[in-house]
């Protein structure tokens, strides 16, 4: 029955091309627009470590002892809270986290010296966030402690100084310091750049900056200590600091730890709101009962990382979608009501109400395929269109698998609904009425 | 030629006919108009925010940045290379400051008018600070509204001490900051506070903007204050070389420092560029968010035109008979034309009042969640008169069929 009414949809569609056209092109372009503004959002609003996520939490304090109370501690920790925290290995895995930018150089390659995004973190950083190597690896605990001039570069400064070439064991020059490279990442985009994601809350929705690529050099946080304490630059402070952002009375460092069960959790909830109290005690906090230990996902939808743009366009493509939805919808009545007649020979033929109504979906659900294909077209050309933008997310997009099936079962889905109705119509048409005036 | 009122009355009556179609057209209509409004307001925002007036000279300005640098050496390199940059053909002024307008390079503080206003009070002003050095109002082409640049003096004198505030007691601000400081005052004589460090206002230059805007917010992005800054003393702050020229003249110098910069300091990295370039930047993604929206509304239209074409068109088919009899019995092409126009001007019209309604709906909740003002009224009608127009056009080809339907149509299998 199925193929006879696909056969019917065939004919009837090929019988006024126009009507046929303006209805797929409607589909196809609604379908485009939603799409485009979709796929964006789903890759800037995911999960960037899926799997992990659960087992990532931020934690903070609350330092300030202005004693106006803070609604929420700041974005990030001061350097004495985040040592002490991360120094006390309480969590299956910790790393403070910390960046810069810096003059970088290789000797022995001949290029121009460029200034470089440095990270400073510790040796969790790589197994914590699953960081892929590509040659070499992280460093150890004792490289943190001993402070070694080692460094980790990412794939894309290895192509630019080494041309991929597995560059462990040669020496970067980071401002007068030398380091050896011990590790060269795989390509490695995490989206957003999670672990470096503070201070949403004054962007004004200006987040696109957190989806930029990571840095091109990761070192341990102790060595950079001292190649450039002055080379990190302070989050905000409550005081004007002093030369050494150590002692100052400002925030710039983010710790990161791994929880890998319920327990560990409640139990570090306690462990970080014990030491806050602690440092009331010692005269060093005033808010001690403001701490949160907020995981991954939960610390990127307080920073309300998808830029509002994208989720204003988001908005805008449904609106759109909506308005071709209810353009089809009049199409598609008129086209099934001019084949009254030719309904109601079927009807009196023996046709039932059920297979007018499925005939006429049928066809629906046709132009709704059709109008996928157009929108998937019209999709890849808006995604093309996207990726040109000079946005900091523009070389992730892309069209993922669920994303393409999306595209067709959204353009189904739209095309039928816009169908119900018109054939529930079409489906009424009293036999003898039409009969009368062939 | 008999002029006849137009009748509403049978066109309501055939309405009620195809109630389903013509609530359809109306909620198109409606939902189209207010997307429409909606959008157009918001690409005139960021068509305003793209153009935000800064007063400096921004056609003929060049910068290049010195980076990388070492802090010891900066007191004999900065004269050195202002020196070689000030021999550029073309070049009429050179100076260096901290960062420029627009180069998302902020260094910003938070001061008080008070003596007692420490940081992190909360009743402070968050400016952004310029720090810069001899010559950098003329470089920039700062307006001077009131009172003075710095003198000699205060230039060589300032310096960093351990904190990042200088060591120096005079600060220029703009206009709005002076106005969002002291409102209704002169702010001329008066000090800024950030204990223990304290500012008085020497000059007052027009509105430049902050290194990072508020684009919402067109009066906090002009808060920004100058201060005075030596070479020696400046620990690497000043980083932007900024030469002026004739506007023609300043690719060329762009390209002519940048390399002027590198030969003289082959350890650090410099780069040029043209403001008008740093400006452009800036606003990129402003600028192309824009245009989609331009595309997503001409699309809109386009496809709301079709879709009234379509069932009008629809309509006429399934009225020939009627059509022939109106004609057959006295009706001119005229009429018939005016009654399907007639027809669309109702059903526009109740679309836009629904449409109004919900763009100003709309416009509530954008205010709500996102970073929107509140649309002025005259986007309203103005998105009512767009979509007349639109329905009268859409409807003229379908009506013109109409109205060319035979009389003799009436005597045909009747």
């Amino acid at each position: 029955m199925f193929a006879y009414y696909l056969d019917l949809a065939l004919r009837s569609l090929k019988r006024n091309k126009v009507l046929t056209a303006l209805m797929v092109l409607a589909i196809a372009v609604g379908i485009g627009a939603s799409m485009t503004t979709l796929t964006v959002m789903h890759l800037l609003s995911g999960d960037p470590m899926p799997g992990k996520s659960a087992t990532l939490f931020y934690p903070q304090v609350d330092p300030d002892p202005n004693p106006a109370v803070n609604h929420h501690p700041y974005d990030m920790m001061d350097y004495r809270s985040a040592v002490d925290l991360w120094s006390a290995h309480r969590a299956d895995r910790q790393a403070l986290v910390t960046s810069s930018t810096m003059r970088l150089t290789a000797p022995g390659v001949n290029l121009p010296p460029l200034m470089m995004g440095v990270l400073s973190t510790t040796a969790d950083f790589f197994p914590m966030f699953d960081v892929p190597f590509q040659y070499g690896g992280g460093w150890t605990a004792q490289d943190d402690a001993q402070r070694a001039r080692v460094a980790v570069i990412s794939s894309d400064l290895n192509n630019k100084l080494f041309a991929g070439a597995n560059s462990v064991g040669r020496t970067l020059r980071l401002k007068d310091a030398d380091v050896r490279i011990i590790g060269v990442l795989a390509p490695w985009r995490p989206s957003p750049q999670f672990y470096e994601v503070a201070g949403g809350n004054y962007a004004a929705g200006q987040t696109a900056g957190f989806y930029g690529k990571p840095e091109g050099v990761f070192t341990p946080f102790n060595s950079m200590l001292d190649i450039d304490l002055g080379g990190f630059q302070p989050f905000t402070c409550w005081h004007v600091p002093g030369a050494d952002l150590r002692t100052a009375p400002c925030v710039w460092m983010a710790l990161w730890v791994q929880l890998d069960s319920a327990a560990k959790v409640s139990d570090y909830r306690r462990f970080v709101a014990d030491y806050a109290a602690q440092q009331k005690a010692l005269g060093r906090f005033v808010h001690a009962d403001n701490t949160q230990l907020r995981g991954l996902m939960e610390w990127l939808d307080y920073n309300k990382v998808v830029p509002s743009d994208v989720r204003l366009q988001t908005w805008l493509a449904f609106a759109f979608l909506l308005i071709c939805l209810f353009n089809t919808v009049g199409l598609l009545l008129a086209k099934f009501l001019r084949r009254s007649g030719e309904i109601g020979v079927r009807r009196a033929l023996g046709a039932s109400r059920a297979a007018v109504f499925a005939q006429c979906l049928v066809e629906a659900g046709l132009i709704g395929l059709l109008g996928g294909i157009g929108g998937w077209m019209l999709t890849m050309i808006g995604l093309w269109l996207v990726r040109r933008q000079p946005v900091e997310y523009a070389d992730l997009v892309h069209l993922d698998g669920p994303m393409f099936l999306v595209t067709f079962a959204l353009a189904i889905v739209t095309s039928l609904l816009a169908g119900l109705l018109p054939a529930v119509r079409a489906s009424r048409v009293a036999p003898a009425l039409q009969l009368k005036t062939l | 030629m008999e002029i006849r009122p137009i009748e509403f009355r049978p066109i309501l009556a055939s309405l009620r006919k195809h109630r389903i179609p013509a609530m359809l057209i109306v909620l198109e209509i409606a939902l189209a108009c207010a997307v429409l409004c909606n959008a157009v307001f918001m690409i005139s925002q960021r068509v305003n925010d793209i153009h935000l007036p800064s007063a400096i000279d921004e056609q003929g300005l060049v910068s290049a940045t010195l980076r990388g640098t070492d802090d010891k050496l900066v007191g004999s390199d900065i004269p050195r290379n202002l020196a070689a940059l000030r021999g550029i053909v073309g070049v009429q002024q050179a100076a260096i400051t901290s960062s420029l307008p627009l180069s998302h390079n902020n260094w910003g503080w938070s001061f008080g008018t008070s003596p007692d206003s420490a940081l992190a009070n909360r009743k402070n002003i968050n400016v952004s600070l310029y720090f810069i050095g001899e010559g950098g109002d003329k470089a920039l082409g700062l307006h001077m509204l009131q009172g003075r640049f710095f003198n000699a003096d205060e230039l060589a004198d300032s310096k960093f001490d351990t904190a990042p505030l200088p060591e120096t007691h005079v600060v220029v601000m703009t206009r709005s900051a002076a106005e969002n400081f002291w409102p209704g005052q002169a702010a001329l004589g008066k000090t800024i506070y950030s204990k223990p460090y304290y500012y008085t206002v020497v000059g007052v230059v027009d509105d430049v903007l902050r290194p990072h805007v508020y684009t919402q917010n067109t009066r906090k992005s002009y808060d920004a204050v100058y201060f005075p800054m030596s070479a020696a003393g400046s620990k690497g702050a000043l980083s932007y070389y900024i030469l002026r020229g004739a506007p023609q003249d300043r690719d060329r110098i762009m390209r002519e420092a940048e390399q002027k910069l590198a030969d003289l300091n082959p350890g650090a990295v410099a780069k040029g560029q043209t403001y008008a370039d740093i400006r452009e930047k800036y606003f990129a993604d402003m600028s192309s968010m824009a245009w989609m929206l331009v595309l997503v509304c001409v699309v809109m239209l386009a496809v709301t035109a079709f879709g009234i074409v379509g069932l009008t068109s629809f309509w006429v088919g399934q009225r020939r008979r009627q059509i022939g009899i109106r004609r057959a019995v006295g009706a001119t092409r005229g009429h018939i034309m005016q009654y399907f126009q007639t027809e669309n001007l109702m059903l526009t019209t109740a679309g836009v009042v629904v449409g109004m309604g919900l763009a100003f709906g709309i416009n509530i909740y954008l205010m709500q969640h996102y970073e929107m003002s509140r649309m002025p009224w005259y986007y309203l009608p103005g998105g009512a008169l767009a979509l007349w127009l639109l329905g009268q056009a859409s409807v003229f080809g379908p009506a013109q069929k109409a109205a060319s339907v035979p009389p003799v149509v009436a005597t045909r299998s009747v």
